[in-house]
């Protein structure tokens, strides 16, 4: 039973990395139709933020070494100026495009980030031993919870229910939510194109940066690809949840990394290495069962 | 006799494209082996083998409209396959004790190895398709990337049968710029019956506009499926066919940056024609050397020059990004070579441009 509690909560730690990052692409593809590749590259964006550039061995921590009120929105204005200049330069140019078109320019996006990032830092993995607090452990009863673990679902509650609150009740939110329902007729009715789609890139490069920090923390290592098996996951998570449905996402984040950390709990010790093996095909059942995904979204359905 | 001429010019009209497709292929081979550059032959036969891994990307992705992002597992399948049945018997033994007697005790030729990829490659993909099919297009591209994750997951883990952590040695590297060019041919006449064949227009029917298809009687889901089994084949026997050229087999060489790469050189040369896909591998391949080229380090007028370690993937990923902006169908937009045999009054060997709407899901009509 304690095993069991222990597992839930790896998965909801778990879960909430895969629902910030949902969450953060959902976001982008309710408002453009646009599957954003580069989400794992914006988080890794944020970690490489925390050094001084230089290809040499040892980083040399910069704004990692900055106390966290000042750490958290530095890092949050780098991530949110890429996801901007991203758009600025290659999203923009293509509107109106069709999804696969948009899907393959962040698939480049995404490469030209990661190679940008091997030609600035050098291709070998970097240490950076960001708030080690965090790595000591609480004990509840018999439980023995990392502190990681629970500032990881704390910060995705609070971030949810304030992303919640935004969307429901300001004036912006709501226009944001009208758009991912019906770009088309939200513009007739007067919701400002550029102010929603830009607001989208904001919050998902904010949400890129705070999954980059718990990242770090967890790792305590940074390398170009860091962000991307996140973003795979999280990806597959979208789909599961709903294209096209935010909380669609969220639920999806937390069911893959349920399914992620109870094969690992509880498959055969021979079977634990193809873990993402069982936990992707897991997925593909789901989807031929409920094509599509377990909260359908609205207005997705083309009609004639 | 007028008989004999129009059944000739017919013939002609119908093996202009994949005829001229070879041609400009053997071609590149030739001059290449005439200018006999150092490591040439090695850049022409990967270059050719990466033709027939585009060309069965675009018999699934060109045809349905639909992205993959998959099909470097079914090379991956084709490529292990291949290794399964050309390796050491004596090696097998040592290293791949889960494999079944039929593999673990002989040793098939080439051609063998290779017609085995490419039946699990197909085999794999009309089992996997099956599920994808079910998807919208978007979530079906998406699928496919978890495909690609479970294959690698898999091969990686499973060491007794793919020696995942290790390597795959002792695969007889017998594949050259001759050998891989035949296969390039094969993959192009194959392609192109498909894409003429009442699949072929009925799938790009669907592409172009679903709902008018489906109600016009075309089983999409069936198509799609066809297509994609066909496309597995093909991108599994490239995999046997690297298998050979390659003879050492790792996981790493599968996954996203082959991915990359094969999909940037479909999109570049255009998705929408079969002469696209052979172009932007022809292309991207002279600029992926220039770019190494310059990585290593060329003097101009007394000044070397060196681009850093990465700066050919920068280049390569800003390129594709160019072209989408300004050239979203790609060089060839769509069009197969002009022919000199205009088609009269039949537009059945015409492929059709691709409208701004690839896939109809998410595409708002235009009115």
């Amino acid at each position: 039973m304690i095993t069991f509690l222990q597992n839930v909560l790896d998965a909801l730690s778990l879960g909430s990395l895969y629902a910030l990052t949902a969450l953060g692409i959902g976001l982008i593809f309710g408002v453009l139709k646009l599957i954003n590749f580069a989400h794992g590259d914006f988080i890794t964006f944020g970690a490489y933020a925390l050094i001084i550039p230089s290809s040499a061995d040892v980083a040399q921590v910069l704004v990692g070494g900055w106390s966290w009120e000042l750490l958290i929105p530095t890092v949050c204005i780098a991530v949110i100026a890429i996801a901007l200049a991203s758009d600025y330069l290659v999203f923009r140019p293509l509107r109106g495009a069709s999804p696969p078109t948009l899907m393959a320019a962040s698939f480049a996006l995404s490469y030209v980030i990661q190679n940008a990032i091997m030609v600035i830092y050098g291709a070998r993995p970097k240490s950076v031993n960001l708030w080690p607090v965090l790595g000591d452990q609480t004990h509840v009863g018999p439980l023995t919870i990392p502190n990681l673990n629970l500032v990881t679902i704390a910060v995705t509650l609070a971030l949810m229910v304030g992303m919640t609150i935004v969307l429901r009740r300001t004036s912006v939110g709501i226009q944001m939510r009208a758009a991912a329902e019906d770009f088309r007729m939200a513009r007739y009715l007067g919701v400002r194109a550029d102010l929603v789609i830009g607001l989208a890139f904001v919050i998902s490069g904010a949400l890129a940066a705070v999954a980059a920090l718990l990242l770090v923390a967890q790792t305590g290592s940074l390398t170009q690809t860091m962000g991307q098996p996140i973003a795979l996951f999280a990806f597959i998570a979208t789909v599961v949840g709903g294209m096209g449905s935010l909380a669609g996402a969220v639920v999806g984040g937390f069911v893959i990394g349920a399914i992620v950390i109870m094969f690992q709990a509880y498959l055969p010790p021979d079977l634990r290495a193809f873990r993402d093996a069982f936990a992707f095909a897991f997925v593909i059942l789901v989807l031929v069962a409920k094509p599509s995904g377990l909260l359908r979204a609205k207005g997705l359905v083309e009609r004639v | 006799m007028s008989d004999a001429r129009s059944a000739a010019v017919a013939f002609l009209r119908a093996a202009w494209t994949p005829a001229a497709l070879v041609a400009a292929l053997l071609a590149v081979v030739v001059v290449a082996s005439a200018l006999g550059a150092e490591g040439g032959q090695v850049a022409i036969t990967e270059m050719l083998i990466r033709v027939v891994v585009v060309i069965g990307i675009y018999v699934f992705a060109g045809n349905s409209g639909i992205l993959s992002f998959g099909h470097i597992g079914f090379m991956c399948i084709g490529a292990y396959a291949a290794g399964w049945a050309a390796c050491d018997p004596e090696w097998k033994g040592l290293m791949l004790t889960g494999l079944p007697a039929f593999l673990a005790e002989h040793r098939y030729p080439m051609p063998v190895a290779v017609l085995g990829s490419a039946a699990l490659g197909g085999v794999a993909a009309t089992l996997f398709g099956m599920a994808i099919t079910r998807l919208s297009g978007i979530a079906a591209s998406i699928a496919t990337f978890a495909f690609l994750v479970i294959v690698n997951s898999v091969y990686a883990n499973w060491d007794t049968v793919t020696a995942g952590t290790s390597s795959m040695v002792g695969i007889p590297a017998v594949v050259g710029p001759w050998t891989s060019l035949l296969f390039a041919a094969i993959a192009i006449v194959v392609a192109y019956l498909f894409q003429i064949s009442g699949y072929g227009l009925m799938l790009r029917a669907s592409r172009d506009d679903a709902v008018a298809a489906a109600s016009s009687g075309v089983d999409i889901r069936r198509l799609r499926l066809i297509a994609f089994g066909v496309s597995g084949a093909i991108v599994g026997a490239a995999g046997g066919v690297y298998a050979h050229f390659l003879g050492i087999l790792t996981t790493d060489t599968f996954y996203l940056d082959l991915t990359f790469i094969t999909i940037a050189m479909l999109i570049i040369g255009g998705i929408g024609s079969l002469t696209g896909a052979v172009v932007g591998v022809l292309f991207i391949t002279l600029v992926i050397e220039v770019l190494r080229a310059l990585e290593a380090g060329v003097t101009i007028g007394g000044a070397a020059i060196a681009l850093p370690h990465g700066a050919q993937e920068v280049g390569l990923g800003v390129l594709m990004a160019l072209v989408l902006i300004f050239r979203p169908q790609g060089i060839m937009g769509g069009q197969e070579v002009p022919s000199p045999f205009p088609p009269a009054g039949s537009g059945r060997l015409r492929a059709g441009r691709i409208p701004e709407s690839e896939n109809g899901k998410f595409v708002e009509p235009v009115r």
